[in-house]
């Protein structure tokens, strides 16, 4: 290597005032130097929240795949979900950083990561369960990226610049994610009578967690032209399920809704038992040790 | 102060600032360096994430400043630029010789639709696309994807039939 390539990690090891955040990542603001202004007309505490949710998503769902580290049946699956994973935290973080930007509150990404209790999160259900199996990973990661895929498109158009694009950036790499989960549900699926079993048993368990995807909520009402309505990516989102499902021989299961809580769910920051334990470990160091850095 | 003169020198510095991944080719080769100007006698320069997740965007931004402030640069703002997202077309002709020097095979044209947002759903594919990136070393056409994701989020892993040898591809994004 040349002295330029070793210079490109040089200021890892340099003194500076720059300190890295021990438990989060040592980056300044995701979106330095970008206007976060709050356009006239738009209810900046709903646009907090809807940023929240869909930043929760992504910060939980990347937390679940981060945990199927070492535990991946080959080495391409690994570094496969590790990049999904990273992509996703990406995602987050400039949706978090959005959020409290929007909020004028002072809270940053980390406060909104790591000091928030369960109530507060705003993630739908189907981000918490721990996947039994490397076919229930696919079949909750082809429903998740194609349901993200489909707002984020929608949101590429969003009246918030910012939101805009971040979710203009996300399209190109949900794509990436939703065509690598729908490749290996077809191939579990069309299978050996094993896999194939095992994909529409995953498919059974997943399921109840989909009607919620599409249900509407204060939030995205009060945000016209910034958020995408939920009920509005419904007919998408089938056709790319049913058409990864027929290909694959795989059945769309007749499996009954999650019930709700007193008509509350994962939006409304009413979770599955499955997050409290999940969010512990996401967060109990930096609780820990507040504000620690190296 | 930022002059003429010096913001010149400003631009040949930045733009020679190596990927902290890709080390072989410059945050210019890549089109991650998308500005460098003076405003108010400041120097800012304007970098954009090729993935939301990127680590390497922090270092780059690190060196930036380093390169700079040696240069005699003493105030230099380093932004993020969101929109339009980065693209693997940006990528110059020196970086992608760059790339295929190193054994990297350098990405195709983004296709028309993938990723597009205006004109309507993202098109599902449903077996490995990319069955033509010839092989960097001995220029085979005949290779295989063995793996849709690499060591990093911005590439692939092939192997190539004739050679038998395993590479990275930078994907079109």
């Amino acid at each position: 290597m040349t002295d330029d390539e070793f210079a490109a990690y040089q200021s890892l090891s340099e003194e500076t005032e720059d300190h890295r955040w021990a438990f989060g990542t040592g980056f300044t603001d995701p979106l330095e130097g970008i206007d976060a202004s709050v356009p006239d007309g738009v209810d900046a505490a709903a646009l907090a929240a809807y940023c929240l949710m869909l930043g929760d998503d992504a910060l939980v769902y990347s937390h679940r795949l981060q945990q199927w580290m070492t535990h991946l049946p080959e080495l391409e699956e690994e570094t496969a979900l590790a990049n999904i994973a990273l992509d996703l935290l990406g995602q987050a973080r400039m949706l978090l950083a959005r959020a409290g930007l929007a909020e004028s509150k002072g809270r940053q990404e980390d406060q909104l990561a790591f000091f928030r209790d369960e109530h507060e999160f705003l993630n739908v259900r189907l981000v918490e369960a721990l996947d039994a199996d490397f076919a229930e990973l696919a079949g909750r990661l082809l429903i998740f990226s194609a349901w993200r895929l489909a707002l984020f498109s929608q949101l590429a158009e969003s009246a918030d610049p910012v939101l805009a694009a971040i979710a203009a950036k996300g399209v190109k790499e949900l794509t990436y994610h939703r065509d690598y989960a729908a490749q290996w549900v077809i191939r579990l699926g069309d299978g050996t009578p094993l896999s194939h079993a095992k994909m529409q048993a995953a498919l059974g368990t997943v399921w109840p967690l989909v009607e919620e995807l599409f249900e509407a909520d204060p939030v995205t009402a009060a945000l016209p032209g910034v958020a995408a309505d939920p009920a509005g990516v419904r007919g998408e989102v089938g056709a790319v399920l049913d058409a990864v499902l027929d290909v694959a021989t795989l059945g769309r299961p007749g499996s009954a809704p999650m019930a709700r809580v007193a008509g509350k769910s994962g939006r409304d920051g009413v979770h599955t038992e499955a997050f409290g334990y999940l969010l512990a470990e996401l967060q109990s160091l930096a609780r820990a040790h507040p504000g620690a850095t190296w | 102060m930022v002059t003429g003169a010096n913001l010149a020198a400003a631009r040949e510095i930045a733009a020679a600032v190596p990927d902290p991944e890709l080390p072989m080719v410059t945050v210019a080769d890549l089109g991650i360096l998308r500005d460098v100007v003076a405003e108010d006698g400041r120097l800012v320069v304007t970098i954009t994430p090729t993935y939301s997740g990127c680590p390497a965007l922090r270092e780059i931004a690190h060196d930036l400043r380093h390169r700079l402030s040696r240069a005699g640069f003493a105030e230099v703002t380093v932004r993020t630029a969101l929109a339009p997202a980065w693209s693997s077309d940006w990528i110059t002709a020196e970086g992608r010789r760059k790339l295929q020097a190193a054994g990297i095979a350098p990405p195709q044209a983004v296709p028309p639709r993938a990723g597009s947002t205006h004109s309507g759903p993202v098109t599902l594919t449903l077996t490995s696309r990319r069955e033509q990136v010839p092989c960097p070393r001995c220029g085979s056409p005949g290779t295989t994807q063995t793996a849709a994701f690499s060591g990093t989020a911005c590439k692939a892993l092939f192997r190539c039939e004739a050679c038998r040898e395993p590479f990275e591809y930078v994907k079109e994004i």
